[in-house]
């Protein structure tokens, strides 16, 4: 609302950022309140905060795929080392640090900085390929990370972490405990993600999402989308804007990762595959390359989209009837007469209120 | 003019949804979920007039995905059993429910939450080892009995009262193999391929190795492929055979030792092959050809070619409700044998009646801790047991009892393969 009134002043992008954050913030009193009322099932309680992770997962690929125009296929590989670092942290701070949110936000900070660290190691050699020879080497990326997690072995006791490639060699003390197992993964997890930490991280991806988009570095890497040789000729350095782009977009997924792997008791390496990469870029197709809200809703709504199949006669088939939804979303989306329909509300709207907005 | 025909055909196609939305809320035959305010009841008590009390069983398992074999053929298994039941003349009957978890861990909580809010009673499941980790420290912490058919990890049952086991766990089927090899003098030098990218297959192959040693059994080497797509397996045969392996273990799933077996037969080495329960149904893969697998050797709790009246009636009625003429497998079994587990429970707790008339927010717990102690026995202050669980006899095995760690106290059933069918031996 408060969006609105000031909108006069602010230009256009702006105004779109805000109208986002008031969403998230609309989307949490409303849970709230449901939550409080008594109103919202159990099934969907427990969908919250994956989805926050999937909304972070959507967006912060959207400015790989939709911003820089860089087509990444390995983003889960970034979730999966955020989730396991931030796994270890927690567990290994379990006993030093009781308050479970403080807990939770180191964890997201180094779930953060592993997975930049990531999209750095990625990101300087593969960078320098273009269109198709990215894609295939982000993919082989995500499986990379994904099998090295699944011969990783990691333990704590008094001496400290412990890493080695099978349970025995891990070498743990008495007191010690193996955190994550290999192909088992990481189990006995103290679940600590919260759906307030959730919208935490939502808030603060859109902020830094949006406002590097709308800075001088986001103008340069827009440029650099659109024409990469005209970029390059009035100065702009490829590496440093792509890269600067890839880095973010991943560090945001490891925390994404982090806040996924405390929300559950045990993960598994596995789950961070090549199809969950394929999944949060089809929230990001779906919802509309480079749109940021387009992500968010699209990430939100898929995500609960075939639980909420499970309560109808058809939950039999409700795979077939999300894919089926998928196609159909697709469709819709690239058809001119239903795009030309929409934009025809959208300006008699402004028509209507011609007066006041101009 | 043409977007007020297109308006026209969202406006209809809108119409024809909600009319089908309505349709499919009529006819669905599961109670209305829609209320999630357990602590009403909505009058769902499950004691109806004439004294009979219906237990909710929510199962959970992949229905879809790469592992969705074993979830429906829990499924049906279970569905077999509660027919059977229902139709028996008792005050206890059974009503399922069964929830697709895709095999994924947080779909499996998802599918969880959605259990509860149908008012579920007993959590069945989950079929898989993953999901079910994840779903029992759910159930734990909720207060919900759990009883697994095939989950078999340690880590499923450690540290929670309320989740027990129908198989054996990874590595105790590590640990009977290798007492099995010791004890019929079938080796003395083995080797062992196991899949390092599966839990399951590690844990067994742990279990074997550690108890080989505890054996005098020599293990030569170590073989491990990383994924159930692996199809050249002549590296690691190579291997057992310079080794000099009499018997090769191989805890491992079906396919992947359908190729074992055909390449170990192409480069001319024949040991004694020895497989664990995920190997059971190899026998019914399209175009193996089943002479490969002569002399076989396989762990595995469940014999569909048995001929005792149980298991015909039992493979005969699966057949009838899955519609296909395919032998069901030891999943199904553990299916069966988890609902009987779980009637036989109801039967011994006194006070049923008392309990399921209760709210379900406190008919979950109270039956809970009744089922706990059914199963696990009664245990004093110093851990001595003062009074048994249950004892089942089923499928998979007889006089089935339940430590209190939720793990199954059952005897092992050993297979050979000969003439292209199960001997057990």
């Amino acid at each position: 609302m408060s969006a609105n009134k000031t909108g006069r002043r602010l230009s256009k992008q702006s105004l779109n950022g805000f109208i986002n954050y008031g969403i998230v913030i609309l989307a949490y009193l409303v849970v709230q309140l449901m939550i409080s009322q008594g109103l919202m099932s159990n099934s969907l309680q427990s969908l919250l905060v994956p989805v926050c992770c999937y909304v972070v997962m959507a967006v912060s690929l959207n400015l790989v795929v939709g911003v820089s125009g860089e087509l990444s296929l390995g983003h889960a590989g970034f979730m999966s080392l955020g989730a396991f670092s931030g796994i270890i942290v927690s567990v290994t701070l379990q006993s030093v640090i009781e308050l479970a949110p403080l807990r939770l936000f180191l964890s997201m900070v180094v779930g953060a900085v592993i997975g930049g660290i990531g999209g750095v190691i990625v990101g300087v050699p593969v960078l320098r390929l273009r269109g198709d020879y990215l894609a295939i080497v982000t993919l082989a990326f995500g499986e990379i990370i994904k099998n090295i997690i699944m011969v990783l072995y990691v333990g704590v006791d008094e001496d400290g972490l412990h890493f080695a490639t099978s349970e025995a060699a891990l070498n743990l003390s008495e007191a010690g405990t193996a955190i994550v197992k290999g192909p088992m993964g990481a189990v006995g997890v103290v679940k600590a993600s919260t759906f307030t930490a959730g919208i935490l991280l939502v808030l603060l991806t859109l902020l830094i999402v949006q406002n590097m988009v709308n800075s001088r570095a986001g103008r340069a890497i827009l440029a650099l989308r659109d024409n990469r040789i005209a970029a390059e000729s009035v100065g702009i350095s490829v590496t440093k804007y792509k890269l600067m782009a890839f880095v973010t977009s991943a560090a945001l997924a490891g925390a994404a990762g982090a806040l996924f792997g405390l929300n559950y008791s045990s993960t598994l390496a596995s789950r961070f595959d090549f199809n969950t990469s394929i999944l949060i870029l089809v929230f990001v197709v779906l919802g509309g390359l480079g749109n940021i809200r387009g992500s968010i809703i699209a990430a939100a709504l898929l995500y609960i989209l075939p639980e909420m199949l499970r309560n109808f006669d058809v939950s039999k088939y409700r795979m077939l009837i999300y894919a089926i939804i998928l196609i159909l979303v697709m469709l819709a989306t690239n058809n001119p007469t239903i795009r030309g329909f929409f934009l025809q509300l959208r300006q008699r709207a402004r028509e209507r209120k011609g007066g006041q907005a101009q | 003019m043409n977007s007020k025909k297109f308006l026209a055909g969202v406006l209809a196609a809108a119409m024809a949804l909600s009319l089908t939305a309505c349709g499919g809320g009529g006819q669905t035959s599961t109670p209305s979920t829609s209320t999630p305010d357990a602590s009403t009841g909505d009058g769902s008590t499950p004691v109806a007039a004439d004294g009979t009390i219906t237990i909710k069983v929510g199962g959970i398992g992949p229905l879809t995905g790469s592992t969705a074999t074993y979830g429906v053929a829990t499924h049906y298994g279970a569905q077999v059993a509660v027919d059977e039941i229902n139709a028996l003349d008792s005050d206890i009957k059974l009503e399922l429910r069964f929830e697709d978890d895709t095999g994924v861990n947080e779909t499996g909580v998802s599918a969880y939450n959605t259990l509860k809010d149908w008012d579920v009673d007993v959590i069945y499941g989950t079929t898989t080892t993953g999901p079910c980790v994840a779903v029992a420290a759910e159930t734990y912490a909720d207060r919900y009995f759990q009883l697994t058919p095939s989950a078999s990890s340690p880590d499923v049952t450690d540290g929670k009262d309320n989740v027990f086991q129908m198989c054996f766990t990874d590595p105790n089927q590590g640990l009977t193999a290798a007492n099995y090899v010791a004890d019929n003098n079938l080796a003395t030098k083995v080797a062992v391929i196991y899949n390092n990218g599966d839990a399951y297959s590690t844990g067994i192959a742990q279990g074997f190795i550690a108890q080989a040693a505890e054996r005098g059994l020599e293990v030569v080497t170590e073989q491990t492929f990383p994924a159930d797509t692996t199809t050249d397996f002549n590296v690691q045969l190579a291997a057992c055979r310079d080794g000099g392996a009499e018997l090769v273990f191989m805890p491992i799933y079906y396919g992947p030792a359908s190729l074992v077996l055909q390449q170990a037969n192409a480069m001319g080495y024949d040991p004694q092959f020895f497989g664990g329960d995920g190997m059971d149904g190899i026998l019914a893969i399209e175009g193996f050809d089943t002479s490969l697998a002569e002399g076989l050797m396989l762990l595995t709790p469940f014999n569909a070619t048995a001929e005792d009246e149980r298991t015909v009636t039992f493979v005969a009625s699966y057949k009838a409700l899955s519609g296909s003429d395919e032998n069901p497998n030891q999943f199904a079994a553990d299916g069966y044998d988890c609902m009987y587990a779980i009637y036989e429970a109801l039967l011994n707790i006194d006070n049923l009646a008392e309990i399921a008339a209760m709210d379900p927010a406190e008919r979950h717990t109270a039956l809970c801790d009744a089922l706990i102690v059914q199963f696990a026995g009664e245990y004093d202050d110093a851990g001595n047991q003062t009074a048994p669980g249950i004892s089942v006899d089923g499928l998979t095995g007889s006089g089935m009892t339940w430590q209190a760690n939720g793990e199954v106290s059952k005897d092992p059933m050993v297979v050979v393969v000969e003439n292209g069918a199960y001997v057990t031996q």
